[in-house]
Parts: structure tokens; sequence; C-alpha cells
């Protein structure tokens, strides 16, 4: 077997099962990941010198979360992992990174991207008032800094992180002004039978829910958020009932999302192939059975691939890992494939279950009002986006994006991308998946123009 | 407006920053966004468009809200960033069509 650079980008538990099972098999990949530590998203470790022990951090994951950083601790020198290294760009078989301050070009035979997934949202008035922050944001202010977003909170949305994070704040003393679900009870029942039958995950899930109430914090369903009330700082949350009616609620933080996203750009720049899943109302990057992409070469695994949760994550990584022994000419691992495929088929109800329990509500995109700022990066409301629409006559995003300035900032569209999708959409009077996909540019997370000029080339 | 929920540990070494000239006690470790906030400065920057107030969003390196100028470098991500001592910081003041 020639030796061959398999790099991985990604350092959550999809790319660390996929660099431990490398390096079983005599591979030493290249771990690049831009965060200072690994873990991922959901396991991201708390910084050095902090003492918190793994149950008072992980809580119910401790343990698998414990059993991953030793993991990963035990691979040493086998692997080659650089933390603090952005990936910005893929050109055919070089990527660009940025490490303190530093560019520089990794030539690779193989590249797993194992990049994960970050908040989805849909902009509602005075979401960019400080203090209206991601659920995610919210757990990591939480899990990673020991910090809460506020003395008196409120979560909102449509996402299995909602009464998650909700919980993770009361548990740690915080006052929980409400939990907010923007999906009717009626869909939650609907999903019961397939979250029932998902095993203890599922039943944990449900537990979630049982001691919410039981702290007394009530659980809303059914609701429209209305407005993030204050100037320079949030004082209030204002939403329709599910009847209708309008309350105000005081608090000085927000938490809201409506599930998560994969984190697809450099697959894009690739040249990888896209469809769109319904299950979960997304852009994802196709794959065959095994994770390899469109580009020969190039494979996916975890959240990055597909929005199925950190067990999956891990599974697929293992799967994408043993689809590159077997490309590269190692032993043959069919045994080992439909073992994962078996797991992997038990964790499928469950996943269709919790996408129907908490739906993409994509009406909260379409009616979002004029004068609510879409896109935070340049600052452009709906009603501004509405009338490049209408006045310039885009038939999909990008050209929307043109017209419009919205997704054009910093983020790439990575916030505001998909509600513009849904308002472009309905005036066009099409599906969201006719509207196009908004196309990644290199740099995909913006770099100082100072490091180019340090650039140096390792063709290694 | 955010706080820190615990004492921090003993281990940490205290670090001492700048922001917009005003000193702040923050704690090895952390990250820079996590300093500022439980320090009570929730606004990082003004949007360089509008000049409305923004501050930290998403705390996960993916919105870039929370964009600062660290030691004269500007547009810097405060919450991927960990705090050194004697750190000076600004807010961002990068304006449309400079970068
Ligand atoms: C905000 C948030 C909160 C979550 N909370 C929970 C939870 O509480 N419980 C739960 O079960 N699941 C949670 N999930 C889902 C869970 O995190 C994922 O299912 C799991 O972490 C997926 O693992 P992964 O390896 O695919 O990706 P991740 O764990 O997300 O890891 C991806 C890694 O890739 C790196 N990366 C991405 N792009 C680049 C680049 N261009 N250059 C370099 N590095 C890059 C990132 O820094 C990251 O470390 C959460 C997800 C998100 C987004």
């Amino acid at each position: 077997m020639r030796p061959e650079t398999v790099i991985i980008v990604g350092a959550g538990p999809a790319g660390i099962r996929a660099a431990m099972v490398l390096a079983e098999h005599g591979i030493r990949p290249v771990v690049l990941d831009e965060a200072p530590m690994s873990g991922g998203q959901i396991f991201r470790r708390q910084p050095q010198g902090f003492t918190r022990s793994y149950a008072k951090l992980y809580g119910y994951e401790a343990r698998r979360a414990e059993a991953l950083h030793t993991a990963f601790d035990a691979l040493g020198p086998r692997i080659d992992y650089r933390p603090g290294a952005l990936v910005w760009n893929v050109e055919g078989r070089r990527l660009q990174v940025l490490r303190d301050g530093v560019n520089e070009t990794l030539a690779f035979d193989r590249l797993l991207f194992a990049t994960g997934a970050m908040d989805r949202v849909i902009p509602f008035p005075g979401w960019t008032t400080p203090g209206v922050y991601t659920l995610g944001g919210a757990q990591v202010a939480l899990k990673h800094q020991a910090c809460a977003i506020g003395r008196r909170v409120v979560f909102f949305g449509s996402s299995p992180l909602l009464p998650l994070v909700a919980l993770q704040y009361a548990a740690a003393g915080v006052a929980v002004a409400g939990v907010f679900d923007t999906t009717p009870r009626r869909a939650k029942i609907a999903a019961l039978p397939g979250v029932l039958a998902g095993g203890t995950t599922g039943l944990k899930g449900l537990s979630y829910l049982a001691r919410l109430a039981l702290k007394g914090i009530r659980y809303h369903h059914g609701i429209t958020p209305v407005a993030a009330i204050g100037d320079r700082t949030v004082t209030g949350f204002a939403y329709l009932d599910a009847g209708g009616r309008q309350h105000e609620t005081a608090c000085d933080a927000v938490a809201f999302g409506y599930g998560i996203k994969s984190e697809w750009q450099l697959a894009d720049l690739a040249g990888c192939r896209f469809a769109f899943d319904a299950d979960t109302h997304q852009w994802r990057v196709e794959t065959d059975a095994e994770g390899r992409s469109s580009v020969e070469g190039i494979y996916l695994a975890g959240d990055g691939a597909r929005i199925a949760g950190a067990d999956v994550a891990a599974e697929t990584g293992e799967r994408a890992a043993r689809a590159i022994l077997a490309d590269t000419g190692g032993p043959d691992q069919g045994a080992a494939l439909s073992t994962i495929a078996r797991r992997l088929a038990r964790h499928a109800g469950l996943r269709q279950a919790i996408d129907r329990a908490f739906p993409f509500p994509a009406h909260l995109a379409r009616e979002i009002p004029d004068d609510c700022i879409l896109c935070r990066c340049e600052a452009v409301r709906a009603g501004e986006f509405r009338a490049a629409i209408a006045a310039l006559g885009p038939d999909e995003v990008n050209r929307a994006k043109a017209f419009s300035r919205v997704g054009m900032g910093r983020c790439q569209g990575r916030v505001c991308g998909p509600a513009a999708a849904e308002i472009l959409a309905t005036e066009l009077g099409r599906p969201v998946s006719e509207a196009g996909r908004l196309r990644s540019q290199p740099p995909v997370k913006p770099i100082p123009i100072a490091a180019f000029q340090e650039s140096k080339g390792d063709a290694a | 407006m955010f706080r820190r929920r615990a004492q921090s540990d003993p281990g940490l070494p205290p670090v001492s920053i700048r922001f917009e000239g005003r000193t702040i006690a923050a704690t090895g470790g952390e990250t820079l966004a996590a300093a500022l906030l439980a320090a009570g400065e929730e606004v990082f920057r003004a949007s360089p468009v509008s000049g409305a107030p923004r501050g930290p969003f998403c705390l996960m390196g993916a919105c870039f809200e929370c964009l600062v100028e660290i030691d004269g470098m500007p547009g810097q991500q405060a919450c991927m960033t960990i705090v050194r001592d004697g750190m000076d910081i600004r807010r961002d003041r990068i304006v449309e069509g400079e970068e």
C-alpha cells in the first residue's frame, strides 16, 4: 500500500473516531480543528486549568465525554493533531490553513470533512439586541465558560436543544422565565410513539420535559415569537400563545434556535454535489452509503454530512475511515461496515421522530415583518429583501444575494441563509428546494489579510 | 445580563485586560467574549452598516458579531480568543468597504 496523506477536518466525535480507526490501521492522519481544544461541539473541553468534574460538565453524557477525551489523548503521536487551525479553502488536492496567524498549504490524497454544525435561526424583531443568543451559544457559555447568559432567561424555538439547554440552565440554578416551543402540542403527541420506540435515548429526551415540570418551569406549545424587547440590552420577550393572544414576559437574556444546520462550506468549495434533505429541511452534501462524496477522495461524516447527533457522528466517522481504508487498498472492511450499518439503522427511527417533534417552522421565516433585520452582517431588513426581489426578479438565492447584499457579509449567509431562502421561495411561489443554495466563497471564514503576506508553501 | 456561575478555579491565574481603556479582571483560560460579557460589557461593536449596537450571538465562531480589535489588530473573534494578560481591546471600528 503506498503511503497516502489523509487529512481530517474537525476533531468532534466524528473526526476523532475516524482518526482512531485510521491510526489503528497504521495511517497517521493530520487532524485540523479551528478550536483551541478537541471534543467538537458537544464534548468541547473546558479551558486548560478549569477543574470541573465530568459529571458537572457533561451530566448524562459524562462517561461518553470522558471516554472520547481519553481515547483522543491516547492517540498521542499516532496522529498529527493541529488545534487552532482554520481550514479556509480547498483547491484541487490542497487545503489552505491558517494557524497562529500563519498561512500554510497542505496537500492531501484523501480528505474527510467532519466539520459539524451550527445553530439554525429565523430572524425575529429585536434579535440583534445584545443579550439575544442562539441556544447553542447559551449552552457554550454554560458548559465551556461556566457562565450564564442572564439571570432570568427565556428559551424559545423548535429544537431538541430547547428543553435540554433550558434544563441545563435550571439545573445550574438560573431562573428560567419560560420555555416557548413554536411547535403545536399535537405535533409533539404525533411524534411520541417514535420517540418511545427510540429506547433510552428517546426516554432521556422525555425526561427533560418531566424534570422541567418538576422544577415548576412551564413548557409552552405552539407559540409565535413577536419580539425581544429592549434597546441596548434585552428586558423582555413578547409572544403570541397558541390561541393567538399576546403576552410579554420579563427577562434579561433570550436564547433561541430551530435545530442545527450542517457546516458544509468547504465541501461546497471542493465541488461536492448537494441534495435537499426534506426531513431536516436543509441542503446536505450527497454521499454514498459509506460517506464518499461525489468528488473522488473526499469523504464526509458526522453532523456536517447530516444532522443526527453525537452517537451517529461517531459511527459515521468510523464508517468513513473504513471507506478510506478500503479505497487505499487496505484489508476488506465489509464485515465492520455492515455492523455499523446495523447500528445506524437502529438510530434512524428516533431521528425521524425528533425531526417531527421539532420541525423547522418555515412559516415564521416567510412571515418575518418587513421592518425586521434579516441579514445581521449587512443590516438588510426583510422588506428591503422583498423589494429587491420584486424589482429585480432574481430566480435563485445567489442572484437575490447579489441584488440585496443578504448573505454577502462575513458569515456568508450561515445565519440568515435559511430564512432568506424561504422568503425568496415564497415570492417565487416555489418550494424552497427550488430556490437554489447559497454558494460558498473562500475564505469560508474571514481571515486577516496579513496572513497571506506570511503565507508559506508546504507541499508535504 | 451575562454572569459567571462559579468562583473560578483556584488554580487559574488571574489576568488583567483593558477594554476601551477600562481595566477588567479576567481568569486565565476563559474566552475574551466571556470575560467582557461577565464584566458587564454587552456591546462589542456597532454594526458597520447601521451603527446599531451589537454583541456576541452564537459564541461558537460562526456569526462574527463579537468582533473586536485586539492589540491593534481589528476583526478578531472574541468568542474564539483565549484571554491573555495585558490584552488591550477596543470595539471593532471596521467601516463597511474598508476590509
Ligand atoms: C451549538 C450546538 C450545541 C449542541 N449541543 C448538543 C447537546 O447538548 N447534546 C447533544 O446530544 N448534541 C448536541 N449537539 C449536536 C452534537 O454537537 C453533534 O451531534 C456532534 O457534536 C456532532 O459531532 P461532529 O463530530 O459531527 O461535529 P462537531 O462536534 O460539531 O465537531 C466539528 C468540529 O469541526 C471544526 N471545524 C468546522 N469547520 C472547520 C474549519 N473550516 N476549519 C477547522 N475546523 C473546523 C469545529 O471547530 C468542530 O470542533 C449540538 C450541536 C450544536 C451545533
